[in-house]
């Protein structure tokens, strides 16, 4: 599903190394976990996955299917079919969070060559992933985040997930400001929607989240690159003995 | 308090060519003859008056009106879908054959022409009345240059609640054409009427409209100022609000090389409501200026001021707001806000937003931003799979909201947001 082949990215400001050779293989239906240390690059390599300015390849590439992903706009990366989790969801105010999430599925039909999504089929798919989100029908009224608790929001963030369906979902630190429940309601969004279609990559600072959304494969980034692969045990141990043990073995 | 007195020969020069209509009644002759007088000892504004400071006078104080090119947008006319009573004007003169018959329940239509040719009680008490009032303490030249000199207009009394819009509409087809329109309006006690506006109306329109709300009465004010490019206009709104009145306006203007529209509103019976809002969107050669001024001199009323403007490519937005509130108005809850959203770094905003307050039990707050759109948003909008010319839209649309939403009517909201949705396709970068 996801290719990414010697990735090297830079701060455009500062000509600052930030990534420094990334291999990775996400395959179809599989879940991998990014682990690491603050400052590790880990949520700079969502960011460039998604397409943010800001960031120059400097070397190496990514494909999505096959696909050049570093060549497309950020809305062309959604349409064929990326989706990321905000680490910080941005608050649009004026923008209902209904008219946000109606205009983003049509926007990505289109670009599909699909039909647009009929008001009333639209607020059915919306009435039901919100209900097993346990998202308040009043918070879909609200402008897009504006005044969401952290968990609500987070919680937004799966829920345009659910509607879109994209192919690849990157979670970048999806569980920071979440409570105990606020962060099962949010793996329980992400496990409904694991699929053999589907794969995940999810980037988490602490083992915990992964307790809940159970990876296939952990890897821990350090210094701009993957460090160490393994299984679930990985994280683990990174939760018992912490990063240095790790850094240390592999330095 | 006069403007520095331009050379008396611009001054006169200004008006050479302008006639009072014939005919006219003894009081609406005072009228216009004292209106001449405040007008020649006000003078023309210069570019070193403080109020107007933003916005270049000369196309105005210029005898002859520059020419503006006749565009024809080809599209629906704005209201087109709404129940209306239609009157037109064709670069300033009423058109009869295309208005509507001006007989409605509720409402007394009359041509101003007319109007002003015999004895009605009511427009003694209005026509000029206001906009002599409004010229303290800022002289309004323009307005009485109106008064003075229009040639044709309307009057509405109102005295029932219509819920049939009266909408003015101005056609454009002369590229010299100098319009001065007047209307003088009474919604009398407990009634209710809309007013609409769309349209260019000439190469330069000067427009004048008094409304005079009596206790309870309710006045809703709509306007669409046509998207010629070259158009120049300047427009003054006199407001006089009584106890329980309600008085509520809203202005679209996209596009014009110059537009200066002024509101003088008095709120002069307690628990009397004043909103008035705009959004103005440019790109390049457009000057758009908001000048508000509102006196509260009643207990208990409340006022909002609510503009917004979108510029890009030497594109110029200037606001001018003040809130007086006079001693004994207590209880006011005044609210000012005037924001840009600047879509490059060639457009500029010139705000200056004034307090000046003599009670003391009253809450008041104003503010003005100048800002670019949120880069963060736009792309945690396009990473929703939003091209970018349509997310940057939706957000320029959501900055303007707060002022569209100021209209009451969900239909008239819904015709507007739809023109503005299709300026901002149309000047896509």
């Amino acid at each position: 599903m996801l290719k990414i082949d010697n990735l090297h990215v830079r701060l455009e400001e500062e000509e600052k190394a930030i990534l420094r050779g990334v291999d990775l293989y996400v395959p179809a239906g599989s879940v991998h976990a990014i682990m690491g240390p603050n400052g590790s690059g880990k949520s700079t390599l969502a960011y460039v996955l998604s397409g943010r300015d800001g960031y120059e390849v400097t070397h190496g590439g990514v494909a999505l299917e096959g696909q050049d992903l570093l060549e497309l706009e950020p809305e062309e990366r959604a349409a064929a079919g990326l989706f990321l989790a905000f680490q910080y969801p941005v608050e649009i105010p004026g923008v209902g969070n209904m008219t946000f999430l109606r205009t983003a599925l049509n926007a990505q039909r289109k670009a599909c060559g699909g039909e647009e999504v009929s008001a009333a089929d639209f607020l059915k798919l919306i009435r039901d992933r919100a209900k097993s989100l346990q998202i308040d029908p009043e918070m879909l009224k609200r402008p897009v985040n504006v005044g969401f608790s952290g968990g609500e929001k987070k919680r937004n963030e799966i829920l345009q997930m659910a509607v879109l369906e994209p192919k690849m979902c990157v979670l970048d630190e999806t569980d920071s400001g979440l409570d105990v429940d606020a962060m099962r309601l949010v793996a329980d969004g992400v496990n409904a929607l694991r699929d053999e279609g589907r794969a995940f990559l999810v980037i988490t600072h602490y083992q915990r989240l992964l307790n809940h959304i159970e990876p296939d494969v952990v890897h821990i980034m350090a210094d701009g690159r993957i460090v160490k692969t393994g299984g679930p045990d990985l994280a683990l141990e990174v939760e018992t003995n912490g990063y240095a043990d790790i850094l240390q073995e592999v330095a | 308090m006069g403007l520095p007195v331009r050379r008396q020969e611009d001054v006169e020069a200004r008006i050479a060519h302008l006639e009072m209509p014939a005919g006219q009644a003894g009081w609406a002759l005072t009228a216009r003859t004292e209106a001449v007088s405040r007008y020649l000892a006000m003078g023309l504004p210069g570019r070193r008056d403080e109020y107007w400071r933003f916005t270049r006078p000369d196309d105005l104080n210029a005898p002859q009106a520059p020419p503006a090119a006749v565009v024809d947008f080809k599209e629906a006319p704005v209201f087109g879908e709404i129940d209306r009573l239609r009157i037109v004007f064709r670069d300033g003169v009423f058109d009869a054959e295309a208005s509507d018959d001006l007989s409605c329940e509720g409402l007394e239509i009359e041509r101003l022409q007319s109007a002003t040719a015999h004895d009605i009680h009511w427009l003694r008490d209005v026509y000029g009345v206001l906009e002599g009032r409004g010229q303290e303490p800022v002289a309004r030249p323009f307005a009485a240059l109106n008064t003075a000199f229009a040639n044709d207009g309307i009057v509405i009394r109102a005295t029932d609640r219509v819920s049939r819009p009266v909408n003015l509409t101005y056609l454009h087809e002369n590229p010299d054409s100098d319009a001065i329109l007047h209307f003088a309006i009474k919604v009398e006690s407990g009634a209710d009427l809309t007013v609409l506006e769309n349209g260019p109306a000439a190469a330069r329109f000067n427009k004048c409209m008094e409304v005079d709300v009596a206790d309870g009465g309710a006045f809703h004010h709509v306007r669409a100022q046509g998207r010629d490019h070259e158009r120049r206009a300047v427009t003054h709104m006199f407001a006089r609000l009584g106890e329980e009145s309600a008085f509520k306006s809203f202005t679209l203007t996209a596009n014009g090389v110059l537009t200066r529209n002024e509101a003088f509103i008095e709120l002069v019976g307690d628990n009397a409501v004043s909103h008035i809002a705009g959004a103005a969107v440019g790109d390049g050669d457009f000057h758009h200026d908001d000048t508000v001024f509102v006196v509260h001199d009643a207990v208990g009323c409340e006022s909002r001021q609510v503009f917004k403007k979108v510029l890009r490519n030497g594109a110029v937005g200037a606001f001018q707001g003040k809130i007086l509130v006079k001693e004994g108005a207590q209880k006011t809850d005044g609210y000012q806000i005037s924001q840009s959203l600047l879509l490059d770094e060639d457009a500029q905003f010139l705000a200056k937003p004034e307090l000046e307050i003599y009670a003391d039990d009253v809450a008041c707050s104003h503010g003005s931003t100048s800002g670019a759109i949120d880069e963060d948003a736009l792309f945690y909008l396009q990473s929703r799979g939003l091209p970018r010319p349509e997310a940057q839209d939706l957000l320029v649309l959501a900055f303007l909201a707060e002022a569209i939403e100021e209209i009451e009517s969900e239909d008239i909201a819904e015709d507007i947001y739809g023109r503005l949705k299709g300026w901002l396709q149309r000047h896509r970068r």
